[in-house]
């Protein structure tokens, strides 16, 4: 096969160059900036500056709050992650088997898709309304004294509930485009060896769908961690209080809502490499067990 | 043709603005939403209609916290307002900085505006002061912690407004509870139930005179009087004596509003709202009550709100623009119209007086409980405080004192663990200023 290849260096380079620079300017270059002031203590109007070394990244440590709150984001993208997922692959399997009207099934499963997510988080604030709230009404009804706002774990529960609710459409998707590209005659042969619908999904629908599954898989941990922001902002309604939080809320909190630079510098500091590790699982641990077609 | 057009109306444009060249314009950011914004607005439109010099232009940045954020950002990228109002427990950090803010008495006195500190309400002096008692800050929306009560709840209950908090757990709150009201709420734990606890009963808050001689400081709050006023209400809430709606502000003042809850501990500030709201029940309002197991002399408690910073970096014609404004603002006729408007305090005594002699005060004695409340006789404690990363510090007191509410954690756990983080963060903060 012949290789198609430019001429000169310079070509390639300058095409490449737009993209360098964007990533060089809005990603290396704060990266770098946090990375240092990480290691300073600031005063906010920019006067004084004391370098600290790494006290900034040991007070994280020493402070039982920040456990905590890390404890509750693996806890929270756990929920998240799992719920969203299952959810949306049995919705996108009932959705496949649907003859007549499955563009209208469709289209109303992915409408949630174009909602954003502080609009998500305010949708979830008339719900679980301290007073008139149907789902705080419905949990009520149980027995269980749910306060969004008051109880940690009423919020909690509020903040998985949107999270998951907003992520299903686009798990949906995937899952249904991954489904429809399963040939008609693997499903057929496997019809011939099992009669049980269970056991074919099992044996040989869901192996075949890995690829989509473990993609979504990485695109919802990093949902969970990060793009959940607006929800959470929305659902605290400006008052941190004793609602629980994720790591990157907690980065706004100090950096923007209490001026500590350091502090939140060193705190994304942490998540960089949180990304970093999650990255390379991705691409060394599990790209490598599974199989493409 | 169209280039003609463009071109005409450039050159009209051009010369309206040279024609009001002569003006120097100065812009305020400032934290005051919905009603209260529409009155910070019209006070600018009368500054500027009031002389031909200087035009102010306000802008709303969003809540305090953002105000100051912002703030903070456009000062390090040089493109900051000539006005800047930061609320309470911002004051540390600006004041903190400084080279960032031009002191007000300094402003005020280079421009030949006369300033006399002692024309203002003794709660409002000291504030935004220095550890030399000099005026940084501008005091501009002053408020105090007062309680709002429901007159209908409290007469079909037989009873009169609390006192002391031994009067509110024997006599009031079990007689609004049988007349089936929710006793109490209140809206902010930090500022009402600590800051001004503190104050009221003229207890220490900080090492170094509150935090104003220095930022080596530490937060005294591990103290028994406030622990078992915490006990206290969490055995309330238990009781069924007072209720707990969250953090936010408005989640708790609502329930009093709809006229569930039968007193609610808010801001002097809230005033204004409350009368425009049309409750449906008559309500007025007390000084915050105090534990006479504590003191039986309790002390004025200080301004919470916010004060006006003139930032420094602006030209001297801004400046003096800066201060005509700071001077509208504190004139008796301006000072009555925000108080009137909003219910906060009027920050000097001759303000206040033109709001007594107009028969404000008649009208509605509740608007004058928050100024009687900040002239109470002072005591070595009740200035205020000034402690750096007080934002966080704030943060952790509401996550703990929620945590106490709803059962997660003790009173004991929760105070130890609220000085042990405030204190690790004025440790910080420090540094910061090393």
């Amino acid at each position: 096969m012949k290789r198609a290849g430019f001429t000169t260096v310079w070509l390639p380079v300058a095409l490449l160059l737009p993209q360098l620079m964007i990533i060089a300017i809005f990603f290396y270059w704060p990266a770098g900036w946090a990375l240092q002031s990480s290691f300073y203590l600031q005063d906010p109007f920019g006067f004084g500056s004391t370098f600290v070394g790494v006290d900034n990244y040991t007070d994280l440590t020493n402070n039982g709050e920040y456990m905590r709150i890390a404890w509750f984001t693996v806890v929270y993208s756990a929920l998240v992650t799992f719920f969203s997922l299952s959810i949306a692959l049995l919705l996108a399997v009932k959705a496949d088997n649907v003859i007549r009207g499955a563009k209208s099934y469709r289209t109303l499963l992915m409408w949630v898709y174009a909602i954003a997510p502080p609009v998500a988080g305010f949708l979830g604030i008339l719900f679980f309304d301290q007073r008139n709230g149907p789902l705080t009404v419905f949990f009520q009804t149980f027995g269980w004294d749910f306060k969004l706002g008051v109880n940690y774990n009423s919020t909690a529960t509020a903040m998985v509930m949107v999270a998951v609710w907003k992520q299903i459409p686009v798990n949906f998707i995937f899952f249904l485009s991954g489904l429809q590209s399963i040939p008609r005659a693997v499903r057929e042969a496997a019809m011939i060896d099992n009669r049980s619908a269970t056991g074919r999904f099992w044996q040989v629908t869901f192996p075949l769908l890995a690829p989509t599954a473990f993609f979504l898989l990485i695109i919802n941990i990093t949902y969970a961690l990060f793009d959940t922001f607006g929800i959470i902002d929305a659902l605290m309604k400006g008052e941190p209080g004793n609602n629980p939080m994720t790591l990157v809320y907690k980065v706004y909190l100090d950096g923007f809502r209490g001026n500590d630079l350091g502090g939140s510098s060193a705190q994304s500091v942490i998540l960089m490499v949180l990304v970093l590790l999650l990255t390379v699982f991705q691409f060394r641990l599990i790209e490598r067990r599974i199989h493409y077609t | 043709m169209k280039f003609l057009q463009i071109a005409a109306t450039t050159a009209a444009f051009g010369l309206t603005t040279t024609a009001t060249f002569a003006e120097t314009n100065i812009t305020f950011w400032h934290a005051m939403g919905g009603q209260l914004g529409e009155t910070v607005n019209q006070m600018a439109e009368d500054f500027n209609a009031s002389q031909d010099d200087y035009k102010i232009t306000p802008v709303y940045k969003g809540s305090y916290e953002e105000t100051l954020t912002a703030g903070i950002a456009s000062f390090r990228a040089g493109e900051h307002p000539n006005i800047i109002q930061v609320f309470d427990a911002g004051a540390a950090t600006v004041i903190g900085a400084k080279g960032a803010t031009i002191p007000v008495a300094d402003l005020l006195a280079d421009n030949g505006i006369d300033f006399d500190i002692n024309d203002y309400i003794t709660g409002v002096r000291y504030f935004y002061a220095d550890s030399d008692d000099k005026m940084i800050g501008m005091p501009f929306n002053s408020s105090t912690p007062i309680m709002y009560y429901n007159i209908d709840a409290l007469e079909k209950a037989g009873v009169t407004p609390p006192k002391t908090w031994e009067e509110f757990a024997s006599v009031t709150a079990p007689a609004l509870k049988e007349a089936g009201y929710i006793p109490l709420s209140q809206s902010h734990l930090p500022w009402i139930f600590t800051e001004n606890f503190f104050s009221r009963h003229n207890l220490q808050f900080a090492s170094n005179n509150n935090g104003y001689d220095s930022t080596d400081t530490k937060i005294l709050i591990d103290n028994p009087a406030i622990k078992a006023h915490f006990t206290a209400l969490s055995d309330w809430k238990e009781q069924g004596l007072f209720e707990w709606y969250g953090t936010g502000w408005g989640d708790n003042a609502k329930p009093f509003e709809e006229g569930q809850v039968a007193m609610w501990l808010g801001s002097s500030g809230s005033f204004g709202g409350l009368i425009q709201k049309d409750l449906g029940f008559e309500f007025s309002a007390t000084m915050l009550p105090y534990w006479e197991a504590v003191t039986t002399e309790p002390t004025q408690t200080f301004i919470g709100g916010a004060a006006l910073f003139a930032m420094s970096g602006k030209s001297a014609e801004e400046n003096k623009a800066t201060a005509e404004f700071f001077k509208f603002l504190t004139a008796p006729e301006t000072q009555y119209f925000w108080h009137k408007e909003t219910g906060y305090v009027p920050i000097t005594t001759a303000a206040y007086e033109a709001a007594a002699s107009d028969g404000h005060y008649e009208r509605f004695p509740a608007a004058e409980v928050g100024i009687k409340q900040l002239t109470l006789p002072a005591g070595d404690h009740t200035k205020g405080y000034r402690m750096g990363f007080y934002v966080q510090i704030r943060d952790i007191m509401n996550r703990e004192y929620g945590r106490i509410l709803t059962g997660e954690s003790d009173v004991d756990a929760a105070f130890k663990a609220i000085e042990t983080e405030a204190n690790a963060l004025l440790a910080r903060f420090a540094k910061t200023q090393g």
